[in-house]
């Protein structure tokens, strides 16, 4: 597959908008400019593009809901850079390397459903981006690709980088409005759309970088060709972001729909070390880890699903028999009690108590009832906070003991872990 | 106080949001830039210049983990030991920086050249172990290279 998302990158001045132009760039932006923007709006809905963030939602039908808001202004876009689901760097090769690509991409969707101020929330552990994104913007600018009347046609957008400062609870579009706003991050009520009721109350879409990277895409190539990249229901160019135990971990474009196992043997030249593998967590840590015979699936929102796990964010973490299933549940577990915002007691106190169980598991002082309890706790956190970091603690519980219970029991029967430590 | 440079800065970054209170984080990055850290005294500025509550200015400080609430050595080095930087060798460096820095989770070195802060998930998991030093971004990382990395910052 010709790469889109990631062309050009080896180059140095693949962030210069004049290289981004000489690529062909800035081209889909005058073409989607004379197309009524509901007819934009249904070229990407028909496009199926799903939303890169993990979630997987229409994103041409969110632009469509945001759309019906017709006589209230301003709109917002905002684009989620927040990129914190460990495992996951594919946002910050398009922020670095490509970023005129997410200002294209964002101008088109501004115009599609009618927002004229657009915010990059970029994650504060990137202050590379930060720097490259603002000469981008001033790129932008200059030569009329932003402003109060883009390239001659009287179309209104203007974008700014807004930082944030170390919170994955960020990352979910109503908690990075919350943050956006000057408060503290703790999600909304999922009471109202957000494309209805959003930034500063008014309509505001939150869609993923690589989302917005795949506007331009369609909107040169058509609907129709595009669904044909990979899967029709869940098609498009995928940044895979690969790492672990392979011996070529790193970023992969590659369509949607390339089998997982391809992607660990072909692309990221197998194990390292020649080890057997263990498992992987195909999509960030909040997707079902799988085991090592389970990797014969299809990398695409539905197919994942289907498989008992998820597509997510992409990014693939692979294990080899030398880790502890034990201590990487224990450290996905110290990551949620410290990225909880607080706001729900059993989010909050939950994971602490999950963390502190599955260490005393992992240093040898497990006890037998361990296993009922972390099941129970898991139980009260499930479907009882406001968000979904809160779902995502049981989800990786549940795929956990499913896949490696025998090792908790070891764990606790032999009072430690018998893997040799690497 | 902040310095008339400061104020002129979060004057202009007010003006990019329909409401000023959203230029709080903005302004709490370039007062902790200002004094060093979010000293009580930092915050007043920021509450005096944005006229935003003090307790709410503490409040919204104090959620987010890359603002620092205690004075920082000149370099501080945030290392990640979430997943991916686990299984190829994190924990290991944590010792090596304790052993040969004398440096721990927060803590700063006797001569304030760094400060160390365990890190979630920076992004860098494609060179895992990774760390930041100040605004730069390494990864591959062995004891020897954190160590020749480390060299270049005074």
């Amino acid at each position: 597959m010709e790469s889109f998302l990631l062309k050009g990158i080896e180059n140095p001045n693949s962030a210069d908008i004049n290289f981004y132009i000489e690529q062909g760039g800035y081209q889909a932006l005058p073409k989607a400019l004379e197309i009524a923007p509901a007819d934009v709006i249904d070229m990407v809905r028909k496009a199926n593009l799903r939303g890169r963030g993990g979630v997987g939602f229409s994103a041409g039908m969110k632009w469509y809901f945001c759309s019906l808001n017709k006589n209230i202004s301003p709109k917002y876009l905002i684009a989620n850079a927040d990129e914190g689901e460990p495992g996951t760097f594919k946002d910050r090769a398009i922020l670095e390397k490509r970023p005129h690509l997410l200002i294209e991409g964002m101008v088109i969707a501004g115009y599609a459903y009618g927002a004229e101020y657009g915010y990059i929330y970029l994650r504060g552990e990137y202050p590379k981006a930060k720097v490259i994104l603002n000469k981008a913007i001033e790129e932008a600018y200059s030569k009329g690709y932003l402003g109060y009347n883009i390239i001659g046609k009287g179309v209104k957008f203007h974008l700014m980088v807004h930082q944030g400062a170390g919170a994955y609870i960020c990352g979910e579009a109503s908690t990075l409005l919350e943050s956006l706003e000057g408060r503290r991050g703790h999600p909304r009520i999922p009471y109202y759309r957000l494309a209805n009721v959003g930034a500063w109350g008014k309509p505001t879409i939150v869609n993923n970088v690589e989302t917005l990277s795949n506007v331009p895409l369609i909107i040169q190539i058509g609907s129709e060709e595009y669904t044909k990249i990979g899967p029709s229901k869940s098609p498009g160019p995928k940044l895979f972001a690969i790492s672990g135990h392979v011996n070529k971990p790193g970023l992969y474009e590659l369509p949607m729909g390339t089998s997982l196992k391809e992607l660990i043997y072909t692309h990221a030249g197998g194990i390292k070390g020649d080890k057997k593998l263990k498992a992987v967590i195909p999509g960030g840590i909040s997707t079902p880890v799988l085991p090592a015979d389970k990797i014969d699936c299809a990398m695409d929102f539905d197919s994942m699903k289907k498989a008992g796990s998820g597509l997510g964010s992409g990014a693939v973490i692979v294990m080899d028999e030398t880790t502890c299933m034990v201590k990487v549940l224990w450290r996905a577990l110290k990551f949620y009690e410290h990225e909880s915002c607080g706001k729900c007691t059993p989010c909050r106190e939950g994971t602490g108590w999950l963390r502190r169980i599955v260490e005393r598991i992992e240093n040898g002082k497990g006890r037998d009832d361990d296993i009922e309890l972390i099941n129970d706790i898991s139980d009260n956190i499930r479907d009882k906070s406001f968000c979904p970091l809160g779902d995502g603690v049981p989800i990786v519980i549940d795929s956990m003991l499913m896949h490696f219970k025998n090792e908790f029991e070891e764990h606790i029967k032999n009072k430690g872990c018998s893997l040799v430590k690497t | 106080m902040l310095s008339e440079t400061a104020i002129k800065e979060i004057d202009e970054i007010k003006a990019r949001y329909p409401d000023s209170k959203a230029a709080l984080l903005p302004s709490l990055y370039i007062a902790q830039k200002e004094f060093g850290w979010l000293s009580p005294e930092a915050y007043v500025a920021v509450s005096t210049t944005l006229g935003i509550p003090k307790a709410t200015v503490r409040s919204v400080g104090a959620f987010y983990a890359m603002l620092q609430h205690k004075p920082m050595g000149r370099n501080v080095i945030r290392l990640c030991t979430n997943v991916s930087c686990m299984i190829l060798g994190a924990e290991r460096l944590i010792d090596f920086l304790k052993n040969k820095y004398g440096l721990e989770d927060g803590g700063t070195t006797p001569d304030k050249r760094f400060s160390l802060v365990i890190m979630e998930c920076i992004g860098t998991c494609g060179n895992a172990p990774a760390m930041l030093v100040n605004d730069d971004s390494y990864g591959d990382l062995t004891e020897q290279t954190i160590e020749e990395i480390l060299a270049k910052y005074s």
